[in-house]
Order: C-alpha cells, then sequence, then structure tokens
C-alpha cells in the first residue's frame, strides 16, 4: 500500500487579510504558516490510520512550493509522514500545480492520493480533480469516510442535503474533508523522527497556465450592528419580514 | 459558439445549484452574443424542455441509467463529447458537490481553464476574468482565464434562481460513448425532511451558549417555522451535540444564506468564514463583547432562553400559526 498525501502550506485561520502591490499580492508580513487543515486533519491523519492498521503502508508527502514551504512539511512527517517531497517552485494556477503533482504521482505508483477538500485561501477545490484526470484515474470528491477492504475502497461522500456511499477499486484519488479523521497533534518522537527523513527537492516539470490572478479586493465594511432590545422580538421579526424580506 | 450549462440532478430532480447555474449561464451568454444551452445526464422525473424558462435553448439529454449516479470521471467524459460536438466556448457549473468533482476534470481534460467560487458575471473588458470569493469570504479574487474554452463554476447562493420567462428549450437525445463507471453508488442517505444546509435560504445556528443538545428544540422550532436548516459552530459538532454535517465555518461547510441567525456563538474568526457570505446575519448572544456583533446587521444581547421564545411567539403570530 503506497499512499501519497498533497499538503498545501496555508495562512493560520487568524491571519489578517490584507493586499499589496496594487492589491496583486498577498500580504505575508508577520502571516504564520501552518498546514492546509484538511490536508493535515483529514488526508493526512487518514494516511496514518491506515499505516496504522497495515504498517508495510507507506506513506509520501508532496508539496508544490518554495523552500518557504519546507517548515510545513517539516510538521506533517512529524505528523507521520515517511518521506516527503517538494517541488520546486511557486504557482496559483490550479492545473499547473496538479501537473506536477500528477508527475510525482506517476513516478511513485501510488495506490490511494489524498488531498485536502479545498486550500483555505484559494477555495479551488480543484486539484484533487485536475490530479485524477491527468493520471486516468476515477476520483471520490468531499469524502467524509474511507475504508480500505484489500483493493476495494469503501468511501462516504458528501451530496446535498445528505451522504452517498461508494466503492471503488484503487488506485484512486480522493479529497478528504471533516469525518474522515480526527485531529492530532504532533508527538515528541515523531518531532525528533521528522529531523532525519528524506525531504527531496525536485524541479518541476513543463506545464501551461491557465489562469492567473490580476487582483485582490476587499469586501465592502459592515454598516455596523443595529441592536434590538431583548424583550422587544416583536421589533426583529418585524424588521426581517418588512424591510429586509427575508421571512 | 455557445455557452453550456451543466443541469445536475440528484434522484431525478434537478438541484438548486442547477436552476442558479442556467440563470448565470443565460446571463452571461446574452452578455456574449452566445446562445445558451444545457446538458444533462441520467434519467431526469421533470420536464426538461420547460428549462427553456431559464433562458436556454437547447438542452443535450444523455439518458443512459449508468449516468443516473455521479462518476466524475465517465461524466467528464461524457460532458467533453458535449462541448466537442456543440463547439461551446463557455461552461457553467454550480461549485456545488457535483460541480466541484467534474469541473476541475473537465478543466483537465481540455485544458480549458478553470474559474471555481464564481460570485459574478465574467469582466471582457480586457480578456476575460471572474470575480470568486477566496480566503473563505474574506476577500476575492479577480482571475484571468487565458484558454479558448472556459470554464466557470458558480458558487450556491450567489445568484437568483428566477426564472427570465423564455420558451420551451430544444431537447436533443445526446448519443455519448459511455465508459463503464468505476465509482460504484452502493446508497444513499438523505437526511429526510430537512432542508439541505448548503441550499437554505435560512439558516438557524446553534452555539456551545445553547449549554447542551436537550436544548435544541427550541432552535429546530425556530427553523421549521421558518422553512430554514439548523447549523452549529465546531465545538457543538465536536462534542457530538449535533451531527458533523450540521458544522459550519473555515473547517466545515461553507454557506451563504439570505439570513443566518446565530444564537449563543461567540463568533470566532473561523466560525465567520464560514459564513460571512450570508446576506443578513443576526446575532443573539447574551454578552455584549461578543465578537460577532461586529459582523452582524441585528443583534439581540439578551439570555437565548428567553429571547429565542419570544422569537418563536412572534414568527407564529407573523405566519398565523397558533
Ligand atoms: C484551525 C481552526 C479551525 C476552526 N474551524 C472552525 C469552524 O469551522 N467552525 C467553528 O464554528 N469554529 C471553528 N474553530 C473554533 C473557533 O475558534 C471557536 O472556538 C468556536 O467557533 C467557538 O464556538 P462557539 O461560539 O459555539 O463557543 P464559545 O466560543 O464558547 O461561545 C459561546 C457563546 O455563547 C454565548 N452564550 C453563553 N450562554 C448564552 C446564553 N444563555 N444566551 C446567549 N448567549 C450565550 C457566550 O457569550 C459566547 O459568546 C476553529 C478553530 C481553529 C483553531
Ligand atoms: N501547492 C500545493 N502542493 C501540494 N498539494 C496542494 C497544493 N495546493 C493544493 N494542494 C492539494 O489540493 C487540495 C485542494 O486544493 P485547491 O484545489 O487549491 O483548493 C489541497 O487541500 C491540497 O491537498
Amino acid at each position: 500500500m503506497k499512499i501519497l498525501v498533497c499538503i498545501s502550506k496555508s495562512p493560520d485561520t487568524t491571519a489578517k487579510i490584507a493586499f499589496t502591490d496594487n492589491n496583486t499580492k498577498f500580504a505575508t508580513d508577520g502571516v504564520q504558516w501552518i498546514i492546509n487543515p484538511y490536508d493535515e486533519w483529514y488526508a493526512l491523519v487518514k494516511a496514518i490510520e491506515i499505516k496504522e492498521k497495515d504498517p508495510s503502508a507507506v506513506i509520501h508527502l508532496v508539496t508544490v512550493g518554495g523552500a518557504d514551504a519546507e517548515p510545513v512539511i517539516r510538521k506533517a512527517l512529524a505528523l507521520g509522514g515517511d518521506e516527503a517531497i517538494r517541488i520546486n517552485t511557486a504557482s496559483q494556477d490550479s492545473f499547473y500545480i496538479a501537473s506536477q503533482i500528477a508527475e510525482t504521482a506517476k513516478q511513485g505508483a501510488y495506490d490511494l492520493v489524498l488531498a485536502g477538500k479545498e486550500t483555505i485561501d484559494y477555495n479551488s477545490a480543484s486539484i484533487g480533480g485536475m490530479v485524477a484526470e491527468l493520471l486516468g484515474l476515477p476520483y471520490v470528491s468531499l469524502a467524509t469516510r474511507l475504508d480500505l477492504n484489500g483493493n476495494t475502497v469503501a468511501v462516504t461522500r458528501e451530496i446535498e442535503g445528505g451522504e452517498e456511499l461508494c466503492e471503488v477499486n484503487i488506485p484512486a484519488v480522493v479529497s478528504c474533508q471533516k469525518g474522515m479523521a480526527e485531529a492530532r497533534i504532533p508527538n515528541m518522537r515523531g518531532i525528533m523522527a521528522a529531523r532525519t527523513k528524506s525531504l527531496k527537492v525536485t524541479e518541476p516539470v513543463a506545464a501551461e497556465h491557465l489562469t492567473s490572478i490580476v487582483r485582490f479586493e476587499l469586501p465592502p465594511a459592515k454598516a455596523g450592528v443595529k441592536l434590538i432590545p431583548a424583550d422587544d422580538a416583536a421589533e426583529l421579526v418585524k424588521i426581517l419580514h418588512e424591510e429586509v424580506k427575508v421571512i | 459558439m455557445s455557452v453550456l450549462i451543466f443541469i445536475d440532478q440528484s434522484e431525478g430532480q434537478v438541484k438548486k445549484g442547477a436552476l442558479e447555474a442556467l440563470s448565470y449561464g443565460a446571463k452571461v451568454a446574452a452578455q456574449l452574443g452566445l446562445s445558451a444551452e444545457g446538458v444533462v445526464l441520467g434519467k431526469l422525473s421533470e420536464d426538461i424542455a420547460a428549462l427553456g424558462k431559464y433562458g436556454v435553448k437547447k438542452i443535450y439529454h444523455v439518458a443512459d441509467e449508468q449516468l443516473n449516479h455521479l462518476d466524475a470521471q465517465v461524466f467528464t467524459d461524457v460532458i467533453a463529447q458535449v462541448v466537442q460536438s456543440s463547439g461551446a466556448t463557455v461552461i457553467v457549473f454550480s461549485n456545488n458537490t457535483d460541480g466541484k468533482a467534474i469541473a476541475p476534470r473537465l478543466s483537465a481534460k481540455l485544458k480549458a481553464g478553470l474559474v471555481s467560487g464564481a460570485v459574478a458575471l465574467p469582466d471582457t473588458g480586457n480578456g476575460f476574468s471572474v470575480k470568486k470569493s477566496v480566503f473563505s469570504g474574506k476577500a476575492f479574487a479577480h482571475v484571468a482565464i487565458h484558454t479558448d474554452i472556459k470554464i466557470i463554476a458558480v458558487n450556491p447562493n450567489s445568484f437568483s434562481t428566477a426564472a427570465s420567462g423564455g420558451d420551451n428549450a430544444e431537447v436533443v437525445n445526446f448519443n455519448a460513448t459511455i465508459a463503464a463507471p468505476k465509482v460504484k453508488v452502493t446508497g444513499v442517505n438523505k437526511v429526510k425532511g430537512e432542508i439541505p444546509l448548503s441550499e437554505a435560504e435560512i439558516v438557524v445556528s446553534g452555539g456551545r451558549g445553547l449549554k447542551g443538545p436537550e436544548n435544541w428544540g427550541m432552535i429546530e422550532e425556530l427553523a421549521k417555522l421558518l422553512s430554514a436548516a439548523t447549523a452549529c459552530s465546531r465545538p457543538v459538532a465536536d462534542t457530538h451535540w449535533r451531527p458533523h454535517h450540521e458544522h459550519v465555518g473555515q473547517t466545515g461547510l461553507a454557506i451563504a444564506p439570505n439570513l443566518y441567525i446565530a444564537i449563543g456563538i461567540s463568533g470566532a474568526i473561523q466560525h465567520l468564514a464560514g459564513v460571512n457570505r450570508s446576506k443578513t446575519i443576526v446575532v443573539i448572544n447574551k454578552d455584549p463583547e461578543a465578537p460577532f456583533f461586529k459582523a452582524a446587521d441585528y443583534g439581540i444581547v439578551g439570555d437565548a432562553f428567553e429571547v429565542v421564545p419570544r422569537i418563536i411567539e412572534e414568527v407564529k403570530k407573523l405566519k398565523g400559526v397558533a
């Protein structure tokens, strides 16, 4: 069993969102970087759970990013990956990133490729599907549960208002979200072990950029809250009915 | 050349996201001077031609039984055949659960640039760019697509589902080559009688301030009166007071209803990240310093156990319920 987990770095969930260079770049000053929560809590921990049941399983991590992605990938190794690969290029185009991951996946002949549901900065939810297409593999997106039974995986995926239970033979690509696994924190042994684990840096393959970010924009500030006295529920209901017209 | 809109369905019913995609796609077609066309995969229990009222002139239908359930690989392949035969240059999806599965695959297959999470019509003044939601609703990005074929996945609840009043569409039975699905769907569990949170126009949400699962009766009652879905903060789902699928926020579901009523929720930045696209936010919290009030349109500082029953009474009066 060989598993490839896609790890991206994202700004800490409390980071201030601001832009520089005429609103073309995210202002990274003072920003703490974390493992994208979907990649960490769900994709990576799921891989670790599989390995706990089957110690012969191997977990490789891949990240597409510059040297600034290394602390995050080291932390992922401390949680439980066996080896990591960093593809040395920075890009904001999903197809370009997916092309890099697909190349690594092809070379490693993985049984399972796990990605997060989406990155919490660009919210594209695209890379898993693109990697699957580039590899010609089946794809189950937005998975909340995954059980491995020999050569098949039983996966539960989110649909509007419920869930769908599916079965698919490996190799396959799955994008992971809440429900998949419980969040963990790295322990001291893991952190020590991570120092000696292999982190290989490779150069990107040629691939196209299909999109690019022209500029960012912040939403207009809220006008401010209108407070209604606690004993005047009638006023609230009246406003929602007559002014806002939502109820 | 045309704009092709994917009309997704679940158990024979057209999804709400598909109606939003149709209204959006028809507007894009009008903007670009192209015709709007749709594609339906699998069996539909509704009248397909009637979807013309959303502004589509022609709908390609691939009625094969194998397409009743989603296998993203097979769907992508079939849609690509429709794109090729119809000469579509813009393809529109809902950025709902199906759109997130298919649109990226189609993008890679056709090498057509994708913008997912679109919140506005494309800007064609200088090239072709689409505004999308980024940083979990805390900002927007304008993303340029550089390829001849362009794919847009529109965020749920960002566009109306209103019909523009066109005639019946011409329905074309499309003959596609369909590979056997590799993803076998073995079951569907739908929460019966509840409004799907991701599609709800009104959401009533509870946090740790409600003290325990036994106090959710008033939340459910208010939701029922308003035809709303129920949601919760992360600790509430983590402690199993409420099911996981109700968890909204940065690491849960991101929603954008017309009205979000937050009861006993502090309004941590990670919670706001999932609800800040709501059009109107009402906050009920006993702490006047709760950060949620900064993001709210209307607020009541008070004890939820007193305030919510009063609201229920007033809504009952409004709706004429005894
Ligand atoms: C990486 C990361 C990701 C996260 N993702 C999410 C996420 O997706 N979604 C999410 O919700 N959280 C998320 N969190 C957690 C978040 O930081 C908060 O801890 C959480 O939202 C708090 O939930 P709460 O408001 O229900 O509880 P609390 O913070 O405990 O707030 C309870 C509120 O209820 C009020 N209250 C108490 N009693 C009453 C009463 N009788 N009447 C009225 N009001 C009352 C209190 O004044 C208080 O404001 C995340 C955290 C991290 C670190
Ligand atoms: N630069 C990257 N390197 C490795 N994996 C990535 C990268 N960007 C995104 N991913 C993976 O793809 C998932 C979806 O990302 P996105 O399509 O950008 O929302 C993430 O949760 C990661 O698992």
